[in-house]
Protein backbone atom coordinates (compact mmCIF):
# COMPACT_ATOMS: atom_id res chain seq x y z
CA UNK A 1 0.00 0.00 0.00
CA UNK A 2 1.62 3.87 -1.43
CA UNK A 3 1.79 5.96 1.62
CA UNK A 4 0.12 9.08 0.21
CA UNK A 5 1.75 12.37 -0.56
CA UNK A 6 -0.15 14.17 2.13
CA UNK A 7 1.70 12.25 4.79
CA UNK A 8 5.51 13.02 3.55
CA UNK A 9 4.70 16.36 3.20
CA UNK A 10 3.02 16.54 6.83
CA UNK A 11 6.19 15.05 8.12
CA UNK A 12 8.83 17.56 6.13
CA UNK A 13 6.88 20.66 7.33
CA UNK A 14 7.28 19.28 10.84
CA UNK A 15 11.01 18.68 10.44
CA UNK A 16 11.44 22.01 8.78
CA UNK A 17 9.42 23.78 11.26
CA UNK A 18 11.51 22.14 13.90
CA UNK A 19 14.62 23.38 12.55
CA UNK A 20 13.53 26.62 12.83
CA UNK A 21 12.18 26.56 15.95
CA UNK A 22 15.46 24.82 16.37
CA UNK A 23 17.27 28.18 15.49
CA UNK A 24 15.23 30.82 17.70
CA UNK A 25 14.31 29.31 20.73
CA UNK A 26 17.30 27.64 21.57
CA UNK A 27 19.68 29.04 24.24
CA UNK A 28 22.47 26.52 24.63
CA UNK A 29 25.29 26.49 21.80
CA UNK A 30 25.84 27.37 18.23
CA UNK A 31 26.59 23.37 17.37
CA UNK A 32 22.81 22.85 18.17
CA UNK A 33 22.19 25.81 15.37
CA UNK A 34 24.28 24.43 12.67
CA UNK A 35 22.09 20.90 13.55
CA UNK A 36 19.12 22.72 12.82
CA UNK A 37 19.99 24.08 10.20
CA UNK A 38 20.89 20.66 8.98
CA UNK A 39 17.46 19.16 9.62
CA UNK A 40 15.66 22.05 7.32
CA UNK A 41 17.72 21.64 4.78
CA UNK A 42 16.67 17.47 4.85
CA UNK A 43 13.09 18.33 5.35
CA UNK A 44 13.40 20.46 1.71
CA UNK A 45 15.38 17.19 0.64
CA UNK A 46 12.16 14.70 1.83
CA UNK A 47 9.68 17.27 0.29
CA UNK A 48 11.31 17.39 -3.27
CA UNK A 49 12.09 13.65 -3.03
CA UNK A 50 8.21 13.30 -2.69
CA UNK A 51 6.96 15.57 -5.02
CA UNK A 52 8.94 13.77 -7.93
CA UNK A 53 7.98 10.58 -6.88
CA UNK A 54 4.85 11.99 -7.21
CA UNK A 55 4.89 13.73 -10.30
CA UNK A 56 6.53 11.06 -11.96
CA UNK A 57 9.40 14.08 -12.78
CA UNK A 58 13.01 13.79 -12.30
CA UNK A 59 14.42 17.44 -11.58
CA UNK A 60 13.60 17.25 -8.56
CA UNK A 61 15.35 14.43 -7.13
CA UNK A 62 18.35 16.09 -9.33
CA UNK A 63 17.49 19.34 -7.35
CA UNK A 64 17.98 17.22 -3.68
CA UNK A 65 21.17 16.05 -4.87
CA UNK A 66 22.42 19.65 -5.63
CA UNK A 67 21.01 20.44 -2.00
CA UNK A 68 23.00 17.77 -0.63
CA UNK A 69 25.91 19.27 -1.98
CA UNK A 70 25.63 22.92 -0.78
CA UNK A 71 24.46 21.96 2.40
CA UNK A 72 27.98 20.03 3.09
CA UNK A 73 29.87 23.55 1.86
CA UNK A 74 27.53 25.30 3.99
CA UNK A 75 28.37 22.97 7.19
CA UNK A 76 32.11 22.87 6.74
CA UNK A 77 32.03 26.59 5.94
CA UNK A 78 30.09 27.26 9.69
CA UNK A 79 32.12 24.91 11.26
CA UNK A 80 34.55 26.77 10.01
CA UNK A 81 33.82 30.56 11.25
CA UNK A 82 32.72 28.40 14.62
CA UNK A 83 35.53 27.22 15.35
CA UNK A 84 37.91 30.88 14.72
CA UNK A 85 34.80 32.39 17.01
CA UNK A 86 35.67 30.08 19.26
CA UNK A 87 39.50 30.90 19.42
CA UNK A 88 38.61 34.44 19.90
CA UNK A 89 36.21 34.30 22.61
CA UNK A 90 36.57 30.93 24.02
CA UNK A 91 32.70 30.05 23.87
CA UNK A 92 30.49 29.03 21.82
CA UNK A 93 27.19 29.49 24.29
CA UNK A 94 24.72 31.72 22.19
CA UNK A 95 24.06 34.28 24.68
CA UNK A 96 27.62 34.91 24.65
CA UNK A 97 27.22 36.55 20.83
CA UNK A 98 26.54 39.56 21.90
CA UNK A 99 29.55 41.75 21.19
CA UNK A 100 27.39 44.22 19.50
CA UNK A 101 23.31 45.28 20.16
CA UNK A 102 20.90 43.54 18.07
CA UNK B 1 28.78 21.27 -28.61
CA UNK B 2 26.46 23.52 -26.46
CA UNK B 3 26.49 27.73 -27.08
CA UNK B 4 28.25 28.71 -24.26
CA UNK B 5 28.83 32.53 -25.91
CA UNK B 6 26.56 33.98 -23.89
CA UNK B 7 28.04 32.59 -20.36
CA UNK B 8 31.45 33.64 -21.81
CA UNK B 9 31.44 36.29 -18.85
CA UNK B 10 31.14 34.25 -16.08
CA UNK B 11 33.04 31.17 -17.46
CA UNK B 12 36.01 33.75 -17.73
CA UNK B 13 35.84 34.88 -14.21
CA UNK B 14 35.30 31.30 -12.93
CA UNK B 15 38.55 30.74 -14.96
CA UNK B 16 40.50 32.97 -13.45
CA UNK B 17 39.23 32.67 -10.07
CA UNK B 18 40.41 28.76 -10.00
CA UNK B 19 43.77 29.57 -11.65
CA UNK B 20 44.92 32.65 -8.66
CA UNK B 21 43.41 30.15 -6.37
CA UNK B 22 46.35 27.33 -7.73
CA UNK B 23 48.65 30.50 -8.03
CA UNK B 24 47.98 31.80 -4.27
CA UNK B 25 48.13 27.91 -3.06
CA UNK B 26 51.71 27.76 -4.84
CA UNK B 27 53.23 30.91 -3.74
CA UNK B 28 51.20 31.94 -0.83
CA UNK B 29 53.68 31.88 1.53
CA UNK B 30 55.64 34.21 -0.24
CA UNK B 31 54.29 37.96 0.78
CA UNK B 32 54.22 39.69 -2.47
CA UNK B 33 51.51 36.89 -3.65
CA UNK B 34 48.04 38.81 -2.49
CA UNK B 35 49.86 42.02 -4.18
CA UNK B 36 49.87 39.77 -7.47
CA UNK B 37 46.54 38.46 -7.14
CA UNK B 38 44.19 41.61 -6.59
CA UNK B 39 45.40 43.33 -9.56
CA UNK B 40 44.71 40.19 -11.96
CA UNK B 41 41.64 39.23 -10.19
CA UNK B 42 40.77 43.00 -10.94
CA UNK B 43 41.74 42.73 -14.20
CA UNK B 44 39.26 39.76 -15.07
CA UNK B 45 36.38 41.87 -13.76
CA UNK B 46 37.52 44.77 -16.05
CA UNK B 47 37.75 42.25 -18.98
CA UNK B 48 34.19 40.68 -18.55
CA UNK B 49 33.18 43.85 -18.19
CA UNK B 50 34.58 44.63 -21.88
CA UNK B 51 33.00 41.37 -23.22
CA UNK B 52 29.68 42.21 -21.82
CA UNK B 53 29.73 45.54 -23.48
CA UNK B 54 30.93 44.19 -26.89
CA UNK B 55 28.81 41.17 -26.78
CA UNK B 56 25.31 40.24 -28.09
CA UNK B 57 22.24 42.16 -26.46
CA UNK B 58 19.51 40.15 -27.80
CA UNK B 59 17.86 37.34 -25.40
CA UNK B 60 19.89 34.14 -25.77
CA UNK B 61 20.15 30.58 -23.46
CA UNK B 62 22.34 28.59 -22.26
CA UNK B 63 22.58 25.25 -20.63
CA UNK B 64 19.33 23.78 -21.69
CA UNK B 65 17.64 26.92 -20.31
CA UNK B 66 18.61 27.19 -16.84
CA UNK B 67 20.82 30.48 -17.96
CA UNK B 68 19.38 33.46 -19.83
CA UNK B 69 21.18 36.70 -21.43
CA UNK B 70 19.18 39.32 -22.10
CA UNK B 71 19.20 43.09 -21.83
CA UNK B 72 18.22 43.24 -17.95
CA UNK B 73 20.87 41.25 -17.30
CA UNK B 74 23.30 42.82 -19.05
CA UNK B 75 22.18 46.46 -17.55
CA UNK B 76 23.38 44.64 -14.10
CA UNK B 77 25.54 42.52 -14.66
CA UNK B 78 27.43 46.08 -15.74
CA UNK B 79 26.93 47.37 -12.47
CA UNK B 80 28.04 44.52 -10.51
CA UNK B 81 31.36 44.09 -12.46
CA UNK B 82 32.08 47.96 -11.81
CA UNK B 83 30.88 47.52 -8.22
CA UNK B 84 32.94 44.44 -7.40
CA UNK B 85 36.44 46.08 -8.89
CA UNK B 86 35.84 49.21 -7.49
CA UNK B 87 35.34 47.80 -3.95
CA UNK B 88 38.31 45.08 -4.72
CA UNK B 89 40.75 48.28 -6.09
CA UNK B 90 39.73 49.93 -2.48
CA UNK B 91 41.23 46.74 -0.40
CA UNK B 92 44.35 46.21 -0.67
CA UNK B 93 45.52 49.17 1.36
CA UNK B 94 43.05 48.57 4.23
CA UNK B 95 44.05 44.61 4.70
CA UNK B 96 48.02 45.55 4.66
CA UNK B 97 47.36 47.96 6.93
CA UNK B 98 45.45 45.53 9.35
CA UNK B 99 47.78 42.86 8.59
CA UNK B 100 45.50 40.63 7.31
CA UNK B 101 46.35 40.48 3.47
CA UNK B 102 45.96 37.25 2.31
CA UNK B 103 45.94 35.61 -1.48
CA UNK B 104 42.20 34.24 -0.31
CA UNK B 105 40.08 37.38 -0.01
CA UNK B 106 40.36 38.39 -4.17
CA UNK B 107 39.33 35.10 -5.11
CA UNK B 108 36.67 34.64 -2.79
CA UNK B 109 35.86 37.82 -4.19
CA UNK B 110 35.42 36.77 -7.39
CA UNK B 111 33.96 33.65 -6.88
CA UNK B 112 30.88 35.90 -4.95
CA UNK B 113 30.98 37.95 -8.05
CA UNK B 114 30.10 35.03 -10.71
CA UNK B 115 27.32 34.10 -8.29
CA UNK B 116 25.75 37.27 -8.56
CA UNK B 117 25.91 37.42 -12.06
CA UNK B 118 24.55 34.15 -12.35
CA UNK B 119 21.94 34.95 -9.90
CA UNK B 120 20.55 38.16 -12.20
CA UNK B 121 20.89 35.35 -15.13
CA UNK B 122 18.83 32.04 -13.35
CA UNK B 123 16.00 31.15 -15.69
CA UNK B 124 14.93 27.96 -13.23
CA UNK B 125 14.54 27.54 -9.44
CA UNK B 126 17.84 24.96 -9.60
CA UNK B 127 19.84 27.79 -10.87
CA UNK B 128 18.49 30.44 -8.37
CA UNK B 129 19.85 28.42 -5.63
CA UNK B 130 22.70 27.61 -6.88
CA UNK B 131 23.78 30.95 -7.89
CA UNK B 132 22.09 32.53 -4.46
CA UNK B 133 24.77 29.89 -2.20
CA UNK B 134 27.94 30.69 -4.49
CA UNK B 135 27.45 34.42 -3.94
CA UNK B 136 26.15 33.87 -0.59
CA UNK B 137 28.81 30.96 0.65
CA UNK B 138 32.35 33.55 0.03
CA UNK B 139 30.60 36.39 1.91
CA UNK B 140 29.96 34.55 5.08
CA UNK B 141 33.69 33.88 4.86
CA UNK B 142 34.85 37.44 3.72
CA UNK B 143 33.33 38.83 6.71
CA UNK B 144 35.01 36.65 9.05
CA UNK B 145 38.04 37.68 7.12
CA UNK B 146 39.65 39.13 10.24
CA UNK B 147 39.84 35.90 12.31
CA UNK B 148 41.97 36.71 15.09
CA UNK B 149 39.83 39.56 16.06
CA UNK B 150 35.97 39.13 17.80
CA UNK B 151 33.80 41.25 16.34
CA UNK B 152 34.58 39.99 12.65
CA UNK B 153 34.24 36.50 13.47
CA UNK B 154 30.94 37.21 14.96
CA UNK B 155 29.98 39.26 12.42
CA UNK B 156 30.64 36.06 10.28
CA UNK B 157 28.91 33.39 12.74
CA UNK B 158 25.71 35.89 12.81
CA UNK B 159 25.84 36.45 8.81
CA UNK B 160 26.10 32.60 8.21
CA UNK B 161 23.37 31.05 10.73
CA UNK B 162 20.59 33.86 9.78
CA UNK B 163 21.86 33.53 6.13
CA UNK B 164 21.53 30.01 6.19
CA UNK B 165 18.49 30.40 7.52
CA UNK B 166 17.17 32.37 4.87
CA UNK B 167 18.49 30.00 2.37
CA UNK B 168 16.11 27.21 4.26
CA UNK B 169 12.81 29.48 3.61
CA UNK B 170 13.85 30.11 -0.06
CA UNK B 171 14.48 26.37 -0.49
CA UNK B 172 10.99 25.43 1.40
CA UNK B 173 9.47 27.77 -1.17
CA UNK B 174 11.01 25.82 -4.30
CA UNK B 175 9.79 22.74 -2.98
CA UNK B 176 6.41 23.75 -2.64
CA UNK B 177 6.27 25.55 -6.07
CA UNK B 178 7.85 22.85 -7.88
CA UNK B 179 5.55 20.25 -6.63
CA UNK B 180 1.94 22.18 -7.09
CA UNK B 181 3.48 23.29 -10.41
CA UNK B 182 5.41 20.50 -11.45
CA UNK B 183 8.11 22.54 -13.29
CA UNK B 184 11.11 23.99 -12.43
CA UNK B 185 12.24 26.27 -15.09
CA UNK B 186 10.63 30.01 -15.24
CA UNK B 187 9.19 29.69 -18.17
CA UNK B 188 7.50 26.79 -17.46
CA UNK B 189 6.35 28.42 -14.68
CA UNK B 190 5.00 31.38 -16.22
CA UNK B 191 2.79 29.15 -18.36
CA UNK B 192 1.77 27.14 -15.24
CA UNK B 193 0.79 30.30 -13.35
CA UNK B 194 -0.96 32.51 -16.54
CA UNK B 195 -4.40 33.46 -16.53
CA UNK B 196 -6.88 30.94 -18.32
CA UNK B 197 -8.42 31.67 -22.01
CA UNK B 198 -11.40 33.60 -20.43
CA UNK B 199 -8.86 35.84 -18.26
CA UNK B 200 -10.07 33.97 -14.72
CA UNK B 201 -6.79 33.24 -12.59
CA UNK B 202 -6.99 29.95 -10.36
CA UNK B 203 -4.62 30.48 -7.04
CA UNK B 204 -3.32 27.38 -5.81
CA UNK B 205 -2.85 28.00 -1.83
CA UNK B 206 0.25 25.66 -2.22
CA UNK B 207 1.63 27.53 -4.83
CA UNK B 208 0.82 30.84 -2.95
CA UNK B 209 2.48 29.68 0.58
CA UNK B 210 5.86 28.73 -1.51
CA UNK B 211 5.59 32.29 -2.81
CA UNK B 212 5.82 34.17 0.35
CA UNK B 213 8.84 31.57 1.63
CA UNK B 214 10.89 32.43 -2.02
CA UNK B 215 9.65 36.39 -1.07
CA UNK B 216 11.20 35.80 2.89
CA UNK B 217 14.15 34.05 1.52
CA UNK B 218 15.05 37.22 -1.31
CA UNK B 219 13.99 39.69 1.18
CA UNK B 220 16.96 38.22 3.41
CA UNK B 221 19.34 38.75 1.14
CA UNK B 222 18.33 42.61 0.19
CA UNK B 223 17.83 43.35 3.75
CA UNK B 224 14.59 44.41 4.09
CA UNK B 225 12.25 44.69 6.69
CA UNK B 226 11.55 42.40 8.55
CA UNK B 227 14.27 40.51 7.54
CA UNK B 228 16.71 43.14 8.46
CA UNK B 229 18.34 42.54 11.46
CA UNK B 230 21.61 40.46 10.37
CA UNK B 231 22.66 43.97 8.16
CA UNK B 232 23.61 46.14 11.31
CA UNK B 233 25.95 43.82 13.54
CA UNK B 234 27.53 42.30 9.68
CA UNK B 235 28.45 45.59 8.13
CA UNK B 236 29.81 47.18 11.79
CA UNK B 237 31.67 43.94 12.93
CA UNK B 238 32.85 42.98 9.13
CA UNK B 239 36.36 44.77 7.65
CA UNK B 240 35.05 47.69 6.33
CA UNK B 241 36.19 46.50 2.85
CA UNK B 242 34.27 43.97 2.94
CA UNK B 243 31.34 46.25 4.11
CA UNK B 244 32.15 47.99 0.81
CA UNK B 245 31.57 45.35 -1.14
CA UNK B 246 28.67 43.51 0.60
CA UNK B 247 26.88 46.95 0.58
CA UNK B 248 27.02 47.48 -3.21
CA UNK B 249 27.31 44.73 -5.37
CA UNK B 250 25.20 41.73 -3.82
CA UNK B 251 22.29 44.23 -3.19
CA UNK B 252 22.31 44.54 -6.84
CA UNK B 253 22.16 41.41 -7.95
CA UNK B 254 19.81 40.20 -5.35
CA UNK B 255 17.67 42.99 -6.39
CA UNK B 256 17.87 41.86 -9.97
CA UNK B 257 16.96 38.34 -9.26
CA UNK B 258 13.77 38.76 -7.24
CA UNK B 259 12.56 41.29 -10.30
CA UNK B 260 13.28 38.73 -12.27
CA UNK B 261 10.92 35.88 -10.48
CA UNK B 262 8.37 38.19 -9.59
CA UNK B 263 7.91 39.72 -13.05
CA UNK B 264 8.61 36.71 -15.17
CA UNK B 265 7.39 33.49 -13.58
CA UNK B 266 4.81 34.98 -11.00
CA UNK B 267 4.04 38.15 -13.31
CA UNK B 268 0.47 36.76 -13.68
CA UNK B 269 0.09 37.03 -9.94
CA UNK B 270 0.82 40.79 -9.55
CA UNK B 271 -1.93 41.57 -7.24
CA UNK B 272 -0.96 39.10 -4.40
CA UNK B 273 2.95 40.11 -4.57
CA UNK B 274 2.01 43.94 -4.79
CA UNK B 275 0.83 43.75 -1.58
CA UNK B 276 3.65 41.53 -0.12
CA UNK B 277 6.31 44.13 -1.40
CA UNK B 278 4.35 46.99 -0.66
CA UNK B 279 4.36 46.14 3.17
CA UNK B 280 8.23 45.40 3.17
CA UNK B 281 8.70 48.86 1.45
CA UNK B 282 6.68 50.89 4.10
CA UNK B 283 8.87 49.22 7.09
CA UNK B 284 12.06 48.98 4.77
CA UNK B 285 12.00 53.23 4.41
CA UNK B 286 10.48 53.79 7.65
CA UNK B 287 12.95 51.94 9.94
CA UNK B 288 16.03 52.75 7.76
CA UNK B 289 14.53 56.49 8.25
CA UNK B 290 14.11 56.14 12.03
CA UNK B 291 16.50 53.73 13.78
CA UNK B 292 19.76 55.25 11.78
CA UNK B 293 19.09 58.51 13.98
CA UNK B 294 20.30 57.12 17.30
CA UNK B 295 23.51 55.68 15.67
CA UNK B 296 26.93 56.37 16.53
CA UNK B 297 28.95 54.29 14.72
CA UNK B 298 29.37 55.41 11.26
CA UNK B 299 29.23 51.65 9.45
CA UNK B 300 26.04 50.40 11.86
CA UNK B 301 24.42 54.44 10.33
CA UNK B 302 25.26 52.96 6.56
CA UNK B 303 23.75 49.98 7.38
CA UNK B 304 20.54 51.20 8.62
CA UNK B 305 20.71 53.94 5.33
CA UNK B 306 21.32 50.24 3.49
CA UNK B 307 17.97 49.18 4.46
CA UNK B 308 16.19 52.24 4.33
CA UNK B 309 17.00 51.92 0.20
CA UNK B 310 16.38 49.41 -0.70
CA UNK B 311 12.61 50.56 0.79
CA UNK B 312 12.80 53.07 -1.41
CA UNK B 313 14.22 51.14 -4.41
CA UNK B 314 11.05 48.52 -3.69
CA UNK B 315 8.71 51.29 -3.85
CA UNK B 316 9.49 51.17 -7.88
CA UNK B 317 9.45 47.39 -7.78
CA UNK B 318 5.92 47.55 -5.72
CA UNK B 319 4.12 49.54 -8.67
CA UNK B 320 4.47 46.55 -10.96
CA UNK B 321 4.55 48.33 -14.45
CA UNK B 322 7.52 48.66 -17.10
CA UNK B 323 8.12 52.56 -15.16
CA UNK B 324 8.52 51.47 -12.02
CA UNK B 325 11.25 48.61 -12.98
CA UNK B 326 12.96 50.90 -15.00
CA UNK B 327 13.07 53.52 -11.79
CA UNK B 328 14.50 50.75 -9.99
CA UNK B 329 17.20 49.76 -12.01
CA UNK B 330 17.93 53.69 -12.40
CA UNK B 331 17.67 54.12 -8.32
CA UNK B 332 20.06 50.66 -8.44
CA UNK B 333 22.89 52.19 -10.45
CA UNK B 334 22.98 55.63 -8.83
CA UNK B 335 22.82 53.62 -5.43
CA UNK B 336 25.90 51.53 -5.83
CA UNK B 337 27.90 54.63 -7.44
CA UNK B 338 26.74 56.57 -4.02
CA UNK B 339 27.89 53.41 -1.71
CA UNK B 340 31.16 52.77 -3.21
CA UNK B 341 32.03 56.56 -2.86
CA UNK B 342 31.07 56.41 0.74
CA UNK B 343 32.59 53.20 1.76
CA UNK B 344 35.91 55.13 0.44
CA UNK B 345 35.35 57.74 2.54
CA UNK B 346 35.25 55.99 5.61
CA UNK B 347 38.13 53.38 4.52
CA UNK B 348 39.84 56.41 4.67
CA UNK B 349 39.35 57.49 8.26
CA UNK B 350 42.06 56.84 9.97
CA UNK B 351 43.80 58.32 12.92
CA UNK B 352 47.08 57.79 14.07
CA UNK B 353 47.39 54.99 11.63
CA UNK B 354 44.46 53.17 13.15
CA UNK B 355 41.12 52.97 12.03
CA UNK B 356 38.35 54.84 13.63
CA UNK B 357 34.62 54.57 12.82
CA UNK B 358 32.71 56.87 15.28
CA UNK B 359 30.72 60.06 13.49
CA UNK B 360 32.31 61.99 15.47
CA UNK B 361 36.06 61.23 14.60
CA UNK B 362 34.81 63.27 11.73
CA UNK B 363 34.18 66.37 12.99
CA UNK B 364 35.81 69.55 12.02
CA UNK B 365 37.36 67.87 8.91
CA UNK B 366 36.44 70.82 6.53
CA UNK B 367 39.50 72.69 7.94
CA UNK B 368 42.22 69.94 7.52
CA UNK B 369 41.25 68.15 4.19
CA UNK B 370 38.82 70.10 2.96
CA UNK B 371 38.66 67.91 -0.64
CA UNK B 372 37.56 64.53 1.46
CA UNK B 373 35.38 66.62 3.02
CA UNK B 374 33.36 68.01 0.02
CA UNK B 375 33.44 64.71 -1.17
CA UNK B 376 31.34 63.43 2.16
CA UNK B 377 29.39 66.17 2.12
CA UNK B 378 28.34 65.56 -1.99
CA UNK B 379 27.41 61.45 -1.08
CA UNK B 380 25.87 62.61 2.06
CA UNK B 381 23.22 65.27 0.12
CA UNK B 382 23.14 62.88 -2.64
CA UNK B 383 22.23 59.80 -0.42
CA UNK B 384 19.26 62.05 1.56
CA UNK B 385 18.04 62.87 -2.41
CA UNK B 386 18.35 66.49 -2.37
CA UNK B 387 18.27 68.08 -5.80
CA UNK B 388 20.24 67.97 -8.13
CA UNK B 389 22.74 65.29 -7.12
CA UNK B 390 22.42 62.47 -8.52
CA UNK B 391 20.23 60.84 -5.11
CA UNK B 392 17.41 62.90 -5.68
CA UNK B 393 16.99 61.59 -9.22
CA UNK B 394 16.99 57.86 -7.94
CA UNK B 395 14.17 59.00 -5.89
CA UNK B 396 12.01 61.01 -8.52
CA UNK B 397 11.69 58.14 -11.02
CA UNK B 398 10.62 55.05 -8.20
CA UNK B 399 7.90 57.85 -6.76
CA UNK B 400 6.60 58.93 -10.13
CA UNK B 401 6.05 55.52 -10.90
CA UNK B 402 4.65 54.59 -8.03
CA UNK B 403 2.15 57.61 -8.24
CA UNK B 404 1.28 56.75 -11.61
CA UNK B 405 0.27 52.73 -10.40
CA UNK B 406 -2.18 54.63 -7.95
CA UNK B 407 0.01 53.88 -4.98
CA UNK B 408 0.09 57.84 -4.02
CA UNK B 409 0.19 56.90 -0.20
CA UNK B 410 3.08 54.58 -0.78
CA UNK B 411 5.13 57.26 -2.93
CA UNK B 412 3.69 60.00 0.53
CA UNK B 413 5.02 57.47 3.09
CA UNK B 414 8.10 57.08 0.84
CA UNK B 415 9.19 61.52 0.60
CA UNK B 416 7.87 61.71 4.44
CA UNK B 417 10.62 58.98 5.38
CA UNK B 418 13.27 60.47 3.18
CA UNK B 419 12.77 63.88 5.10
CA UNK B 420 13.04 62.15 8.43
CA UNK B 421 16.26 60.54 6.77
CA UNK B 422 17.74 63.87 5.74
CA UNK B 423 18.09 64.54 9.17
CA UNK B 424 21.28 61.71 10.25
CA UNK B 425 22.84 62.90 6.92
CA UNK B 426 22.67 66.23 7.43
CA UNK B 427 23.95 66.11 10.72
CA UNK B 428 27.27 64.26 9.29
CA UNK B 429 27.88 67.47 7.26
CA UNK B 430 27.06 69.93 10.28
CA UNK B 431 29.88 67.76 12.22
CA UNK B 432 31.94 67.79 9.29
CA UNK B 433 32.11 71.87 8.61
CA UNK B 434 30.61 73.49 12.00
CA UNK B 435 32.11 71.33 14.72
CA UNK B 436 35.78 71.77 15.94
CA UNK B 437 38.12 68.89 16.61
CA UNK B 438 41.12 68.56 18.75
CA UNK B 439 42.42 65.04 16.97
CA UNK B 440 43.02 65.55 13.54
CA UNK B 441 42.31 62.51 10.70
CA UNK B 442 45.53 61.43 8.74
CA UNK B 443 45.54 62.49 5.40
CA UNK B 444 44.92 59.90 3.38
CA UNK B 445 46.97 58.31 1.34
CA UNK B 446 46.66 56.04 -2.13
CA UNK B 447 45.81 57.49 -5.65
CA UNK B 448 43.21 54.63 -5.99
CA UNK B 449 40.96 55.92 -3.64
CA UNK B 450 41.45 59.44 -5.02
CA UNK B 451 40.36 58.74 -8.33
CA UNK B 452 37.18 56.08 -7.20
CA UNK B 453 36.37 58.85 -4.36
CA UNK B 454 36.41 61.46 -7.25
CA UNK B 455 35.12 59.60 -9.86
CA UNK B 456 31.61 58.77 -7.71
CA UNK B 457 31.24 62.40 -6.33
CA UNK B 458 31.85 64.08 -9.90
CA UNK B 459 29.16 61.59 -11.19
CA UNK B 460 27.03 62.20 -8.50
CA UNK B 461 27.31 66.45 -9.31
CA UNK B 462 26.86 65.84 -13.00
CA UNK B 463 24.38 63.42 -13.30
CA UNK B 464 21.33 65.78 -13.72
CA UNK B 465 23.72 67.52 -16.67
CA UNK B 466 23.02 63.80 -18.97
CA UNK B 467 21.45 61.88 -17.31
CA UNK B 468 19.78 60.69 -20.85
CA UNK B 469 22.36 57.65 -21.09
CA UNK B 470 21.56 55.82 -18.19
CA UNK B 471 17.77 56.50 -18.63
CA UNK B 472 17.89 55.02 -21.79
CA UNK B 473 20.32 52.04 -21.09
CA UNK B 474 17.55 51.60 -17.96
CA UNK B 475 14.30 51.78 -20.19
CA UNK B 476 15.78 48.97 -22.88
CA UNK B 477 16.63 46.53 -19.88
CA UNK B 478 13.29 47.17 -18.24
CA UNK B 479 11.99 46.85 -21.60
CA UNK B 480 13.67 43.09 -22.15
CA UNK B 481 12.32 42.00 -18.33
CA UNK B 482 8.80 42.76 -19.38
CA UNK B 483 8.67 40.84 -22.59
Amino acid sequence: MAIPIAHYLAVAAILFTLGIFGIFLNRKNVIVILMSIELMLLAINLNFVAFSAYLGDLAGQVFAMFVLTVAAAEAAIGLAILVVYFRNRGSIEVEDINLMKG
Amino acid sequence: MPDLAPAMTEILLICVAMALLMLGAFRGEEPGASRLVTPLAVMALVIGLFILLVGEKSESLAFEGQFVQDAFAIYLKILILAGAAACLLLTPAFLQRERIERFEYPVLALFSTVGMLLMVSANSLVALYLALELQSLPLYVMTAFHRDQTRSTEAGLKYFVLGALASGLLLYGCSLVYGFTGTLSFEGLASALAPAADGTRTISTGVLIGLVFIAAGLAFKLAAVPFHMWTPDVYEGAPTPVTAFLAAAPKVAAMGLTLRVFYQPFGAWAPEWQQILVFISIASMLLGAFAAIGQSNIKRLLAYSAIGHIGYALVGFAAGTQQGVHGVLVYLAIYLIMTVGTFACVLVMRRKGQAVEQIEDLAGLANHQPMLAAAIAIFMFSLAGIPPLAGFFGKLYVFMAAVQANLVPLAVIGVLASVVGAYYYLRIVKLMYFDESSQVLDRPIGREFSIILGAAAIFNLVFCLAPSWLLGQAQRAAAALLT
